[in-house]
């Protein structure tokens, strides 16, 4: 663990409790917007070029842009007054504690563990893409369908609203 | 040049004064650049509008962006009292840092890319995601209605041609089978003849190349593509709320994100820093660059002094419903002539790829359509 790994770590942590706790709605969603690009570093310091550019590209670039969009157009972006704190947050917060532990203890006694550690594999853009296009092609196609029928399904709901008001 | 300065150094802090001089020289090369397009620029619109253009300060005016940087240096930083104070601070600088960021992936000579990323074409978009928020940050804190229309207008026409902008480049990805910028460069030297074997000099790279360069028009908010600051509509668009150092670095933001994304044009479809004609390769690599990065500057400026502002409607139609399944049907023509045997038969296949859903997609919009003379309510009477 280097001193970059907990400056990167502490941006995550910190621009995500952020946007959990900040009052404006804008601020939350830009420090969100610092949160995935935290975890875009992380990518790269784990010599993971490829995903934490798509991270960056994709999170960053798409949804942090798409969450400022429907915050601006469903509601006015005026701090709330009161404060946020659910009253069942110590529910919360032993639930997260939990999962947290059990997905831990599920990675730490995982067979995979050994073999991973040591040098980390360093994969070209070549490679990743010759792997998608050979051995995962089925969950490609799969995603790829997925995420069409939802495009359509969008804009279905954009026209009926349309035809509603003629 | 890089390799014989830093000999001088020694070897422990050797790989520092290496990175230094790339850094020092992207900044330098490129700010002087923007102060000469600006220049460039107002002459230039001058000379299309039958006016002089800056000619006051030094001779034909030359130093005129001097006088205007000690301007903008002197002025008075002035923020709205019911502004965001952090966000309204931070918003330029998030526009101009990744901006600079961009330009260091790209090779502009032989051997001179600062840094010679494995998925460079990847980075340069990534990096430059960051301007939108950058833009939305400007307009949503500065607590202006005009400001913050044109920070909605900004993003939507951001969001609309990064589509065509990536779409096209992907075609480019897929013929050279990588993402770095230097491979690709790489891939398009060599000759046909004395014609260099460039990507745009062949019926889908020519049209990759127009659509790229329509989509950069509207990613670096340029005429015609200046909705978010139009300047007659809603007055200067997102950064309508600042004043001094901060509106200059706006400026610069745009200007260098224009270079940059000019570059990027260059090392993908214009052959980076190869030589334009066979028996011309004695002349210096960046010399190259530079020259075309020039010629692409002054066609931006051409099409600024030429072409009206599109409406926001035309602007959304000709994204989704134009630019964009013409990117899609260019990559199914790229992929083809990847595999298709050299010969006119390729030539011929691919053109008409090319041409046919142009022409046929174009007459498609335009049906139910009547174009007559523009008529006049009350100007007439």
């Amino acid at each position: 663990m280097s001193a970059g790994f907990y400056l990167v770590a502490l941006m995550i942590v910190g621009s995500a409790v952020a946007a959990m706790s900040l009052r404006n709605l804008v601020h939350c969603a830009l420090s969100l917007a610092v949160t995935f690009a935290g975890l875009g570093l992380a990518y790269l310091q784990l010599q993971a070029q490829f995903a934490g550019f798509a991270q960056v590209l994709v999170y960053v670039g798409a949804v942090a842009i798409l969450i400022v969009f429907a915050i601006l157009l469903t509601r006015g972006s005026e701090p709330e007054p009161e404060a946020i704190l659910s009253p069942g947050w110590l529910w919360g917060l032993g639930i997260a504690a939990l999962t947290f532990v059990v997905s831990g203890g599920a990675i730490l006694s995982s067979k995979l563990l050994p073999a991973i550690q040591g040098e980390p594999p360093t994969a070209t853009v070549k490679q990743i893409g010759d792997q998608l296009m050979t051995k995962y092609i089925l969950p490609l196609e799969v995603v790829g369908l997925l995420l069409t029928a939802a495009l359509i399904g969008a804009v279905i709901i954009a026209m009926r609203e349309k035809e509603g008001g003629q | 040049m890089k390799h014989w300065l830093v000999g001088f150094a020694p070897a422990a802090v050797q790989p520092w004064i290496a990175a230094l001089i790339s850094v020092a020289a992207i900044l330098g090369v490129f700010a002087g650049l923007f102060a000469l397009t600006t220049l460039l620029e107002r002459k230039g619109l001058g000379r299309m509008q039958n006016r002089y253009g800056p000619n006051r300060v030094g001779p034909f005016g030359l130093f005129q962006p001097l006088a205007d940087g000690v301007k903008s240096l002197t002025k008075e930083d002035i923020v709205p009292r019911s502004a965001d104070a952090v966000v309204h601070f931070l918003a330029p600088l998030v526009l101009v840092v990744p901006v600079f960021l961009g330009l260091a992936v790209l090779p502009v000579g032989r051997n001179m890319a600062a840094v010679d990323l494995d998925a460079g074409v990847l980075f340069f978009f990534a990096v430059g995601a960051a301007t939108e928020l950058s833009v939305f940050m400007a307009g949503w804190s500065s607590r202006n209605k005009y400001s913050l229309l044109g920070a909605m207008r900004a993003l939507a026409q951001m969001i609309s041609y990064e589509l065509p902008l990536i779409l096209s480049s992907v075609a480019v990805i897929m013929v050279a089978g990588s993402l770095s910028a230097t491979e690709i460069v790489q891939a398009q030297s060599g000759y046909w003849g004395i014609l260099p074997r460039w990507h745009v000099l062949t019926p889908w790279g020519f049209a990759g190349f127009v659509l790229f360069m329509i989509g950069a028009a509207a990613e670096s908010n340029r005429s015609p593509f200046d909705l978010p600051e139009g300047e007659s509509e809603i007055i200067a668009g997102y950064y309508i709320e600042y004043s001094g150092f901060k509106f200059a670095l706006f400026f610069l933001g745009e200007y260098i994100g224009m270079f940059a994304i000019s570059g990027l044009g260059i090392t993908l479809f214009l052959g980076g820093w190869t030589a334009p004609l066979s028996f011309l390769e004695w002349v210096p690599s960046w010399i190259w660059f530079f020259a075309k990065l020039l010629a692409l500057i002054c066609v931006f400026i051409w099409v600024r002094g030429t072409l009206p502002r599109l409406r926001m409607d035309q602007l959304m139609n000709f994204a989704w419903k134009f630019m964009l399944p013409l990117a899609l049907i260019n990559i199914f023509t790229a992929g083809l002539w990847r595999f298709m045997p050299p010969g006119w038969v390729r030539w011929a296949v691919c053109a008409l790829l090319v041409v046919g859903p142009y022409v046929l997609l174009g007459r498609a919009l335009f049906q139910g359509r009547k174009y007559g003379a523009r008529t006049y309510r009350f100007a007439d009477t």
